[in-house]
């Protein structure tokens, strides 16, 4: 099937029009240097047959093993009714809604999105979806630096307690445009923001403060202290969120005095499956009084000339098909059928159905860590309350360990050598609602096996 | 027909000029170009203290048609960004040389006179643009 509709004749019509005599002559601006020429290390293409017999290869090899991973994607229960509503035939085909009239189910439906996420965060506004948690957090910094006039060092704190992704994939977004993102220390003790670290910081000239809780350790950080501290020095606050904790824990919005002024996260907890590691969404929310600087599609309740109530896409004038290089991003469509699925579910769920899920993992997780530091040469490595993933320390190294407890099924943590080596031999553990009292026993009396092995070994 | 005030000077971007008797000057956008832009929606002006230079962009002026860049006129310091439009956009549609300036500005000390437009030299190009 030709996806381009475009023939020969309609090709060349348009380059004489705008007087070029190539498609190529288009890109000569772009350096030879620059370009890739051909693409090299891409195999030959596959049938339908051979690439669907391929995947199924490849999803065998991961088997069913029991997942006790979080670290910012998180297997949770989603309902049979979410998947089969949002792969409905108008929800599944739909792009950006710019013909109002002809859009109003996805339109009420991304509506409908930003008002849940609006009320989870506490916050004003929320637009219709980013592409992922870590690139909300580059978009939010970028976000930040166009709000905050008072400030012009570019210069965003992020604490190392934000997940290692977010902090390098902003880095890889905003640093070429000038942001600076200067790594606050951690205390080892408590896995969260060394108390007293932002004190070097006092007067000088810093933009925002990334603020991620629970942080990456699945620990709680002092938000309303940490909040009060940036909005006393004009500085604006960043809250990277998972929303599934916002059930139980304070919304953004209500931290400290003002509230944070940016909520950013990963969606993905919201009826979105683990999946190989995507396709997942970001969510952003905001205070009004940012709205112009928020990136990506907005979409508003309005009247149509009959005054009728209806949905149309808002504030437009802040997006690249207007504004051209100054628009807000460059993001142009929002991840449709994942926010689909992810309203969907909230609707199921409800406010109490969700605070169920949020108490039922925090309950697990406390299972399991229970039970793992049971475990002779396990202990629980830092102090202090978790929400639903704590970190664990081994007196046996962990990446050999992992090895062979996968081979018996298990999905034990995430290793946090790579990351935070000077943590030791360290693994942050998850369990959600979906794991029973029995796969937590289980998964204690195979890693207890293990270690016993390796002692004797 | 625009209206183009004979005691204003202006630039080739649509930015008019008000020397103030304190030395300072005023800056707003021609009624030109609040017409061409339609009704405005939100206006975001300068920080006093800011410092600009010929040219620089220091406001961004949104209609229901389209978001624009206002430049600098002459180089120097804002002494004020209008706080009346953030409340009341629309004023640069009704007034656009009175009630909707967007900046005061004290001029950088020396230099070269800028090269403003007289109204009749703005009145002859805004007719060349077709307005």
């Amino acid at each position: 099937m030709a996806f381009i509709p475009h023939t020969r004749e309609d090709v060349a019509a348009m380059l004489a029009a705008i007087g070029v005599g190539s498609i190529e002559e288009l890109f000569d601006e772009i350096p030879a240097n620059l370009r890739l020429g051909a693409l090299s290390g891409v195999p030959e293409s596959l049938s339908e047959m051979e690439i669907g017999r391929l995947m199924a290869e490849r999803a065998r090899l991961d088997g069913r093993p029991l997942c006790f991973i979080g670290a910012g994607a998180y297997e949770h229960h989603i309902p049979a009714a979410v998947w089969a509503i949002a792969t409905r035939g108008e929800f599944y085909s739909a792009y950006t809604p710019y013909q109002a009239e002809a859009s109003q189910g996805t339109l009420q439906l991304l509506y409908e999105f930003q008002t849940m996420m609006a009320s989870l965060t506490g916050l004003d506004v929320s637009n219709a979806s980013l592409y992922d948690g870590a690139s909300a957090m580059a978009e939010a910094s970028l976000m930040a630096v166009r709000a905050n006039r008072k400030s012009h060092s570019q210069r965003i704190l992020v604490p190392s307690t934000v997940h290692p992704h977010y902090r390098k994939a902003a880095r890889a977004v905003a640093g070429n445009q000038g942001l600076v993102f200067e790594e606050l220390p951690y205390c080892t003790e408590d896995g969260r923001i060394l108390p007293g670290a932002l004190e070097r910081y006092d007067g000088q000239d810093i933009t925002a403060l990334v603020i991620q809780q629970p942080n990456f350790f699945g620990r709680l950080e002092d938000v309303d202290t940490l909040c009060d501290w940036a909005h006393a020095r004009n500085i604006l606050v960043v809250a990277v969120v998972n929303p599934t904790s916002l059930a139980l824990l304070k919304p953004p919005g209500s931290w400290g005095t003002k509230g944070a002024d940016i909520a950013v996260g990963e969606g993905q907890p919201l009826g979105v499956p683990l999946s190989s590691g995507g396709p997942y969404f970001g969510f952003m929310t905001a205070r009004m009084e940012h709205v112009r600087q928020m990136p990506g599609r907005i979409v508003g309740r309005t009247v149509d000339a009959a005054g009728r109530a209806g949905f149309t896409l808002t504030l437009q004038a802040r997006e690249q098909h207007i504004r051209r290089a100054k628009a807000t991003s460059n993001i142009c469509t929002n991840q449709g059928l994942l926010v689909t699925a992810a309203t969907v579910y909230l609707s199921l769920m409800g406010p109490a159905g969700l605070e169920r899920v949020a108490a039922a993992s925090h309950a697990r997780t406390r299972e399991l860590v229970g039970a793992l530091t049971r475990v002779p040469g396990v202990r629980r490595l830092f102090r202090g309350p978790a929400f639903h993933e704590d970190a664990i320390a081994i007196d046996r190294p962990v990446a050999p360990l992992l090895e062979t407890l996968a081979a018996r099924g298990i999905v034990g943590g995430l290793d946090l050598s790579e990351h935070y080596p000077q943590l030791g031999q360290a693994l942050l553990v998850c369990a959600t609602e979906t794991k029973t009292s029995a796969d937590i026993e289980r998964y204690a009396t195979v890693l207890a096996e293990c270690l016993r092995e390796a002692r004797a070994a | 027909m625009s209206n183009v005030p004979s005691d204003l000077k202006y630039t080739k971007s649509h930015e008019w000029v008000r020397t103030l008797s304190d030395g300072t000057v005023e800056v707003g956008i021609t009624d030109h170009a609040q017409h061409a832009l339609g009704d405005l929606v939100f206006v975001e002006v300068p920080e006093a203290g800011r410092k600009l230079t010929a040219g620089e962009p220091f406001a961004v002026v949104e209609s229901v048609k389209a978001a624009s860049d206002v430049y600098a006129p002459i180089a120097g310091e804002v002494t004020e960004g209008n706080p009346a439009l953030a409340a009341e956009p629309e004023a640069i549609n009704s007034d656009a040389y009175g009630k909707g300036w967007l900046m005061r500005l004290r001029p950088a000390a020396a230099g070269a006179a800028p090269a403003l437009l007289t109204a009749a030299e703005y009145q002859k190009l805004v007719a060349e643009e077709g307005g």
